[in-house]
């Protein structure tokens, strides 16, 4: 990696939940990171924040949302204190996302075709004349058979799996420069989410996008990412490249999570879950470092304020007890 | 999409049958003598018999029913004692005046209540939510024939604006020469000016009084609706996709939000259809509603039996093109049939 | 149960405009009861040389054509018209439940017949309906209620029928039937205390809605006949006098009408709130 000014700087990201209930500290402190063409993996267990992180970044959090602090650089703006306006030029242009459940991510009673075009209406100086064209074009772009007559089709008469396609088609009709996929294969068979995850691949390393992958399943970012994130509570807690991460995991939580992931022969017996469950966040007694109290290494010293890792670091842990790094034989 | 058609036809016949039963029995449930109610308290033991031969009212029910049913297909739905004309031509004759008080009410409902509730789902907690909140509830508490006459007695009495509440035209104007039966598109597709102006004098109150009362289901229809579709994720995907507020609110969120919005239809033309007949009193409109009053208050069977007949039919109808116009919009209910 | 009644406590706090639906209900009952009592006239009593005069301190309502204090009137017709809509509501609830219940419980022929029923009733604008049956059972007060009853009894049997139909399609029946239960008490301990809810919420509207039908009924001159006071009626007895300026006549009884069909269906709102307020709208 070049050290040039990343694409995307997140700086010190908090954000809460107002609810009726209480405060939720759903996100504390995060700093990261993005470059260009980089492919990120961003991973932890549900609830642990990480599609809240995606969607504040394009500004279409939930309207309890609430930024308590930090910065979000991207291209000289701040898309935390971005008015509506700019943040809507950039959205679909610059930074994409698609998501999960394609099928009601879509609007199902708009054919695929026209919901193409109305991104490239929007982004994209095409005339008239020529948006049937490009919507079809983007299609082809995605894999997808037959694209002249798929452009009337209706979300509902595809597959899981082309409704995906389709998506992404949307998201990347403009070009983006990040494009954050958040969980995009989960609920597609295994076949057809080898398949879109290499579409993603192969976009990304044709024009040179940056990807933020966001998932649960460890394994799928193992195999697609160049760096991995990883995320407990709304903390980052340990950041490196794939085969440090893998062959030396420093964080107590890091370390769990591989042990959990199911490996091709693992035994039933054989697999460990990680104890406990995610501290609420709606306390105010939250300590600071919220894996505390799952944590076998646990000590008065974690009383103190969690290290933070460096945005730009290529890798780093939040941890006063960091697993040691054992140099293995190559 | 033919085959859709053809089915939702084809379902709405039980309902049809429903209707033409349910009004058959109701004639046959007449306490007392039947034959005497149709021939009218005036009538000799002769008439009244020749009444009862003429109905086959000695016949077995079913026997009854079949003669009933020939007698419908012929177009013969009794005549009316008071005014001696042929129900059916009295129904004919009336209908386009009741057609055009309910669908000017709707459409004057609709204009109001769809973007209310649009408003009041885009800025929830503001003046206009609870606006909207306030006519959703108060709204279906009004009885129509009170809004009628409080409205009546302020535009008309205290504020001079309003006409006389005294029909559907000022009889200094002649009606416009009927093509369609309803005054206002008749009298602009002859180029009336102040004809149309005058019909649409005396449109405006009645069509107000229905409509408030229809304002209420739509509106919370709308506003529930748009709420629903407006935290849906194909929202969240069209917003991400940096469309334009306007595109998401209007070709995303809107059409979507109507759906539940026209299956609510059925339910506010029931209310139509039933408070016509109160609005037609109040204004003395000269419906199939103020008809049906008239025969009541004289005690004359055989338009009563016609009126519901009609009213029943054209609900179903009704309810049929809702049917249809739902299945135009959603491409998904192919799937169903 | 002290969870139900701190929620219970906090839609009442939210809600304060449920609360003073409560109380106006209270209120209504309360001179629907006293009626007689409270009047400060006899309603039936005529006083030609006092015929329409506007509300005074005498007459807070204000005389009729006939010279009878309007609200004595007002208050005795609290008595008549929460009568025919308690009826018509219970009969329907009755009814219509039970035949929800056979519907959705035994399926088959029976689910089928009440179901055409039940569409067969809908197939009518529900207040032309009403008339129909008046006019053919007879113009009397208990056919109001009858016909009332008639054109509400569709909405509970598709409660109960849908109720009936989740607990049968999810093998609580079966599960019932093999611990040893007969049917009749599969369906009173079982099914009907999860109709419940949603039956309530449905009676707290309807009642409103019974209210509206029969007031304008009466309106059209079907059911309750003059002297008898009724708020639908003596809104008729006034229509034509207030286009000619004289408003109290039948300002007022219209007023207190829908007064109750408001207290009513924001107590049906309220309830809802309570019972499920996922279907808060």
């Amino acid at each position: 990696m070049s050290a040039e000014i990343p694409l995307l700087k997140v700086e010190n990201f908090g954000l809460e939940f107002r609810t009726r209930s209480g405060v939720v500290h759903a996100l504390e402190g995060l700093n990261l990171a993005i470059r260009k063409g980089e492919t990120v993996g961003l991973v932890g267990e549900s609830g642990s924040g990480k599609s809240v992180l995606s969607f504040a970044m394009l500004g279409i959090s939930d309207a309890a949302a609430r930024v308590t602090g930090g910065s979000a650089w991207f291209g000289g703006l701040d898309l935390l204190k971005a008015g509506e306006s700019d943040l809507a030029e950039i959205r679909g242009r610059e930074i994409s996302m698609i998501f999960q459940n394609p099928r009601t991510a879509l609007n199902p009673i708009r054919r695929v075709g026209a919901q193409i075009e109305d991104v490239l209406k929007r982004h994209a100086a095409v005339r008239s004349a020529d948006l049937r064209a490009r919507a079809v074009e983007a299609l082809r772009s995605v894999n997808i058979p037959d694209p002249e007559r798929r452009y009337a089709a209706y979300p509902f008469e595809l597959s899981g799996g082309m409704c995906q396609r389709v998506m992404i088609a949307l998201a990347l009709a403009c070009g983006p420069a990040l494009l954050i996929a958040d969980e995009p294969t989960t609920g597609l068979d295994v076949t057809t989410q080898a398949g879109i995850m290499d579409l993603i691949a192969e976009r990304a390393r044709a024009s040179g996008m940056a990807t933020l992958f966001i998932t649960h399943d460890l394994a799928l970012a193992a195999e697609h990412c160049d760096r991995i994130i990883v995320m407990h509570a709304g903390h980052i807690v340990e950041a490196a490249p794939r085969r440090e991460l893998f062959a030396a995991p420093r964080h107590p939580y890091t370390a769990q999570l591989i042990r959990a992931t199911p490996a091709a022969g693992s035994l039933l017996e054989g697999l460990s879950a990680i104890p406990g469950n995610l501290p609420d966040l709606r306390r105010r007694d939250l300590p600071s470092c919220r894996f505390r109290e799952r944590c076998e290494r646990a000590s008065s010293a974690c009383d103190a304020p969690l290290p933070r890792i460096d945005a730009e670091a290529l890798s780093g842990v939040a941890c006063w007890h960091p697993l040691a790094v054992v140099a293995e034989a190559a | 999409m033919i085959r859709v058609i053809a089915l939702r036809l084809i379902g709405a016949i039980p309902n049809l049958i429903g209707v033409v039963v349910v009004t058959f029995l109701l004639t046959r449930a007449l306490p007392g003598d039947p034959a005497a109610f149709f021939a009218g308290a005036a009538a000799t033991p002769e008439a009244v018999e020749q009444i009862r031969e003429k109905l086959g009212l000695n016949k077995t029910l079913i026997e009854q029913f079949g003669l009933y049913l020939f007698d419908l297909a012929r177009g013969d739905f009794g005549q009316s004692l008071s005014t001696g004309q042929p129900v059916l031509t009295e129904l004919v004759q009336r209908l386009p005046a009741s057609l055009e008080l309910t669908f000017f009410a709707l459409l004057l409902a609709t204009i109001i209540a769809l973007p209310l509730g649009i408003m009041a789902a885009t800025r929830p907690g503001s003046w206009i939510d609870h606006l909207c909140r306030l006519i959703t509830t108060a709204g279906v508490s009004l009885p129509t024939f009170f809004t009628g006459l409080l409205l009546a007695y302020v535009f008309y009495f205290l504020l001079g604006i309003a006409p006389s509440p005294l029909g559907r035209l000022d009889p200094v104007f002649s009606p416009p020469r009927p093509v369609t039966g309803m005054y206002l598109i008749d009298s602009l597709l002859a180029g009336e000016g102040a004809l149309f102006r005058a019909c649409l004098a005396q449109l405006i109150l009645p069509a107000i009084t229905m409509g408030v009362f229809v304002l209420a289901p739509l509106a919370r229809m709308t506003r529930a609706s748009m709420l629903g579709v407006l935290s849906s994720d194909f929202i969240r995907t069209a917003r991400a996709s940096g469309l334009a507020s306007s595109t998401v609110l209007y070709t995303y969120a809107f059409r979507n939000a109507l759906l539940p919005v026209v299956t609510t239809l059925g339910m506010v033309f029931s209310f139509l259809l039933g408070s016509n007949v109160l609005v037609e009193k109040v204004f003395a409109w000269p419906g199939i509603g103020s008809y049906a009053i008239e025969s009541l208050t004289a005690s004359d069977y055989a338009p009563i039996q016609g009126f519901v007949l009609t009213m029943g039919v054209l609900y179903v109808l009704l309810n049929l093109s809702i049917d249809l116009i739902y299945g135009l919009i959603d491409p998904r209910v192919g799937l169903e049939a | 149960m002290s969870a139900t009644l701190r929620h219970i406590r906090y839609v009442l706090s939210e809600n304060l405009v449920t609360l003073g639906a409560f109380a106006l209900f209270t209120a209504f009952v309360l001179l629907a009861v006293l009626g007689p009592i409270v009047a400060p006239y006899d309603p039936l009593a005529t006083d030609t040389a006092r015929a329409m005069q506007p509300p005074s301190a005498a007459h807070w309502f204000g005389t009729d054509a006939l010279g009878r204090d309007i609200l004595s009137r007002i208050i005795i017709a609290t008595r008549l018209d929460f009568g025919i809509a308690v009826a018509a509501v219970a009969l329907s609830f009755v009814f219509g439940i039970a035949l929800g219940l056979a519907a959705g419980f035994f399926g088959g022929w029976w689910d089928r017949i009440i179901l055409r029923l039940a569409d067969t009733i809908m197939a009518f604008p529900l207040f032309v309906l009403a008339m129909g049956i008046v006019a053919a059972l007879g113009n009397s007060v208990a056919n109001i209620v009858y016909a009332t009853a008639i054109i509400n009894l569709p909405f509970y049997i598709r409660v109960a029928r849908a109720e009936a139909n989740v607990r049968r399609n999810a093998g609580f029946v079966e599960a019932a039937r093999l611990a040893g239960n007969g049917d009749w008490r599969i369906l009173s301990h079982h099914i009907f205390p999860n109709i419940l809810p949603p039956a309530m919420v449905q009676v707290s509207l309807n009642m409103g809605w019974a209210i509206l039908n029969a007031a304008g009924l009466s309106f059209i001159g079907l059911g309750v006949r003059p002297p008898t006071p009724e708020w639908g009626i003596m809104v008729a007895e006034g229509a034509t006098y207030i286009i000619s300026g004289e408003w109290w006549v039948a300002f007022f009884p219209g007023m207190v009408l829908m007064l109750a069909v408001f207290c009513f269906n924001l107590l049906g709102d309220g309830l809802r709130d309570i019972i499920d307020p996922r279907r808060r709208t």
